[in-house]
């Protein structure tokens, strides 16, 4: 497939486009938060499974009848699966058991799923830790790029991440969606594979700014978009069809996290081409700024 | 070379796990002999149960067998025989052939989220292990000023420190050369912060930060040993029990069903201490008073000085006295029945307390400055006498409590006992509960993605890139067959995140091929001959595969170092599935690829 298309053209709209998504990511996640999962609040989760359809109203109602007044009853995956969240901030780790053992006795059918408890403690230090996490992976991926390429192109390869993982961010606050540890995973997966993208693409500039003297800048940057678009687009195909197939087949456990993923693969292949294309025109990059060519390719090639 | 590595290390997977009894004696310090082995044999011919092999492996014996039906048989006929001598708990053995296991081969571990069971993370309470410390401190320096006929003024324990003060200069002096001289740890660092104050003949002392670290360490190690024991009790096949961080310890129990029971037995946060009951001419400071059901008072009094706490204990069994009454046999270390032979000699008539302490946990909603509502945890102790009887000779290291009430009680206290006691106390600070069946459900879920990602990857990738897309395919098979033998010969857990990794590289494993695909089409187009297009191609995108994954591979380190359980296997298939699809995409398609065309001359090549 070959690609002429004019990207750089457009470079205002996708500036404009990515700010506004951007303003209500950071808006969301400033005014309503985050639905933080049971990792990170701290409580007890139960999931039960019934041999028939379960009457949740019977459910809330027996929860109320035994004293608890701050939880959720939901179905989870199937309607005969139900999935109690209790946000205690006791600490307190037998409801649990306590909440099973009188589902048992209202239904003698009632088979355990599975019970978490986590306290309010380890909650705020996963909470921590995970916010530590994403700001060392960035920091480190800084530097790799800063040292592999040019500081312009570290710039750009960390601000396309922070802009997915934002925009991903975002879309859980705005939603309401689930986010537990294996989000923050995924959240983390797709640093990995957005900066793939980045990469490739950063890669194919710069190798065009050495080889190709004499054009503007935009029209190398577009050029460098174009020759890698088939790639792009195959690579995020493929990723996609594995993560739908998680999705869809996966179960309900790890639905939060193949859904941010299928989030970050779209917005990460449209950051690859936008956002550090538009980092390094709005840096001014030059070809002074890669003068110096580094011996590659070369010392490959007699590989079997 | 490195693929057929792969094949053989990931072959055990293949073979299917057999249902299998695991027998271990109760005593835990006690491993299994050719006796035992004899015994399960012969109870299992006796009843003509059908038994595929029976063994010794490791501490344990482990009996195989062909159908579920037989090994449920199996059980009970050996628990009928066995009792309570020996622990028989049903179990999965792979059925990896020898040929393999000599080379270090054996299936995937599988994470609780795939095999069902329950994790618990306990956090141990090191100040009140400290406190205990403290405690006993105070009672050696009283006993050994009083033994060098120092006269104290006054002792006492005051938050984290010890303060005691003298009358005269002389026994002031003469203290603090004691405690310089006892001032070093097993390290030859500083135990105390010494704060001596001459002109008030004043003596201050707390715990260095190396010894607390010691008192952390020591606190820790004997709270693992404790519940490892207490773990073996519950008959577990493959229970993981590991200290996390300073003072956490993570306990896995895979494959339990009964989670209640587990963690009855788990979470008893108690502790032991054997007192001497104070007589009433002891001074109200010595002394407590502690709730007693047995005592028509509810309540009696102990000492404050501890002689010896339950980690001294080695084992504890019920029985029966002479006259037929229940009893409980108590054995203690050397150290402990040294310091029991102390306390009992010249105390013969007096009554010794054996103090159960349980930790508990309280939370108060409390604003802070902000005017937030915030939490603020605080656990409680109980302490009860679980018994109190009369010494009736000098104490050693072995000794009986008699008088304990019905057989059954007996057995309760020794239990209690044996199960050794917690040099601190603890408490749960996570807890994870997977049932049996949504294992398997996890199982079947992951493995049909795997198929459905792969077969549509391959699909798509065929009919894309024809020839080249079988080459990649192949690669890619082999790809994943090297994360499953990689992740098998390193003994990495494979969780249900784990499977997620391994499909999401899946996906992500083309796309170096993808890469290099597209790099040979454009050296065609540029003229080049396909020979050196397909050379020129693979050379020159290696730069760029390398940069790519090396950055993606900084991301899941990262992710391996913060995550806990189920999101580490995640990173662990991500980086191991990163790593292979590196080098199946680059090498293994390349040989492919040769294979197809080299050494031909080629007039035209579609890509």
């Amino acid at each position: 497939m070959n690609f002429n298309i004019p990207f750089m053209n457009y470079r205002g709209y996708a500036t404009i486009g990515s700010l506004v998504l951007l303003l209500i990511s950071v808006g969301s996640l400033s005014f309503k938060g985050l639905n933080l999962g049971l990792d990170f609040s701290g409580g007890t989760l139960i999931e039960v499974s019934y041999e028939e359809a379960a009457d949740l109203v019977d459910i809330r109602d027996l929860m109320t009848n035994n004293g608890f007044d701050d939880f959720q009853v939901v179905n989870f995956g199937s309607n005969s699966d139900v999935l109690i969240k209790v946000a205690d901030k006791n600490g307190n780790s037998q409801l649990g058991d306590v909440i099973y053992k009188f589902l048992l006795e209202a239904d003698p059918a009632t088979e355990l799923k599975r019970i978490e408890f986590v306290g309010p403690q380890i909650g705020s230090e996963l909470r921590d830790q995970g916010g530590l996490g994403m700001l060392v992976a960035l920091g480190m991926i800084l530097l790799y790029v800063a040292f592999r390429f040019q500081y312009k192109f570290a710039l750009g390869a960390v601000a396309a991440l922070a802009h997915d993982v934002v925009i991903i961010l975002g879309l859980f606050s705005v939603f309401s969606w689930d986010f537990d540890l294996t989000v923050l995973a995924a959240l983390l997966a797709v640093i990995g594979y957005s900066l793939n993208d980045t990469i490739v693409v950063s890669d194919r500039i710069r190798e065009n700014f050495r080889g190709e003297r004499g054009f503007d800048p935009d029209e190398i940057v577009n050029h460098s978009i174009n020759q890698t678009l088939s790639r792009t687009l195959i690579t995020s195909l493929t990723t996609l069809l594995v993560l739908f197939a998680l999705f869809f087949f996966g179960g309900d456990m790890i639905r939060g996290f193949s859904q941010a993923l299928i989030i970050g693969v779209l917005v990460g292949t449209y950051s690859s081409i936008y956002v550090v294309a538009n980092m390094l025109l709005g840096l001014s990059i030059s070809q002074d700024d890669l003068a110096i060519p580094e011996p590659e390719g070369a010392e490959f090639d007699d590989m079997p | 070379m490195v693929l057929s590595i792969g094949v053989i290390y990931s072959l055990p997977n293949l073979y299917p796990a057999k249902p299998a009894i695991q027998i271990a004696y109760t005593d835990s310090g006690k491993s299994a002999d050719q006796i035992l082995l004899n015994q399960v044999t012969e109870i299992l011919e006796d009843r003509s149960v059908v038994v595929e092999s029976v063994g010794l492996k490791d501490n344990n014996i482990i009996a195989k067998f062909n159908s579920f039906d037989d090994q449920l048989a199996g059980k009970a006929a050996l628990q009928r025989v066995l009792l309570d001598r020996a622990v028989v708990a049903l179990n999965l053995e792979p059925s990896t052939p020898q040929w393999l296991r000599d080379i270090g081969g054996g299936p995937l571990k599988l994470g609780l989220d795939l095999s069902g069971g329950v994790h618990f993370l306990l956090e141990v309470d090191i100040e009140s292990a400290l406190d205990n410390r403290l405690e006993s401190l105070l009672n050696e320096y009283r006993k050994k000023f009083r033994d060098e006929k120092i006269n104290v003024e006054s002792s006492r324990k005051s938050n984290k420190d010890l303060i005691f003060s003298f009358i005269s200069d002389e026994d002031y002096n003469k203290a603090l050369r004691i405690f310089s001289d006892d001032n070093i740890t097993s390290l030859g660092t500083p135990l105390y912060d010494l704060r001596p104050n001459s002109p008030r003949n004043l003596v201050e002392i707390a715990y260095s930060q190396n010894a607390i670290k010691e008192i952390r360490d020591y606190a820790v190690g004997q709270n693992l040993m404790t519940l490892r024991n207490r773990v073996n009790e519950l008959g577990v096949s493959e229970p993981i029990v590991q200290r996390q961080g300073s003072s956490r310890i993570v306990v896995e129990l895979p494959g339990v069903q009964d989670t209640t029971a587990a963690k009855k037995i788990i979470g008893k946060t108690a502790n032991l201490e054997f007192r001497l009951e104070a007589a009433s001419t002891t001074s109200r400071l010595r002394k407590e008073e502690f709730d007693f059901q047995d005592e028509r008072m509810g309540s009696a009094f102990l000492e404050k000085n501890i002689i010896v706490a339950g980690d001294r204990v080695t084992n504890a069994s019920s029985g029966f006295d002479e006259s037929g009454f229940a009893q409980v046999n108590i054995t203690l270390d050397m150290q402990g029945g040294r310091a029991m032979q102390k306390a009992t000699n010249g105390n013969i008539g007096r009554r010794l307390g054996v103090l159960f302490v349980e930790q508990k946990n309280k939370s108060v909603l409390t604003k802070d400055a902000d005017g937030n509502d915030v939490i603020e945890q605080t656990s409680y102790v109980t302490k009860e006498i679980i018994s109190l009887a009369t010494v009736q000779a000098v104490l050693g290291t072995a000794f009986r409590i008699t008088g304990v009430g019905s057989p059954q009680e007996a057995s309760e206290l020794a239990l209690l006992l044996r199960a050794g006691a917690l040099a601190a106390p603890m408490k749960f600070v996570e807890e994870r509960t997977v049932g049996p069946s949504l294992g398997k459900e996890n199982i079947e879920l992951g493995v049909r993605s795997i198929i459905i990602g792969l077969l549509s990857v391959i699909a798509f990738m065929f009919f894309y890139y024809r020839w080249f897309g079988l080459a990649a395919n192949i690669a890619l098979f082999a790809n994943v067959v090297l994360i499953t033998g990689f992740m098998s010969l390193l003994g990495a857990t494979l969780t249900l995140p784990g499977i997620a990794g391994i499909v999401l590289t899946i996906g992500m494993a083309v796309d170096a091929n993808v890469l290099i695909f597209s790099r040979i089409r454009e050296e065609l187009k540029a003229g080049k001959d396909p020979q050196t297009a397909i050379q020129e191609g693979f050379s020159r995108a290696f730069v760029t595969i390398v940069d790519a994954n090396v950055t993606t591979l900084i991301a899941s380190v990262v992710l391996y170092a913060i995550g806990t359980g189920p999101v580490k296997g995640f990173a662990i298939t991500l980086s191991i599935g990163i790593l292979t699809s590196m080098f199946t995409a680059i090498l293994g398609t390349r040989a492919i690829i040769n294979l197809m065309y080299g050494n031909r001359n080629i007039k035209e090549l579609r890509v």
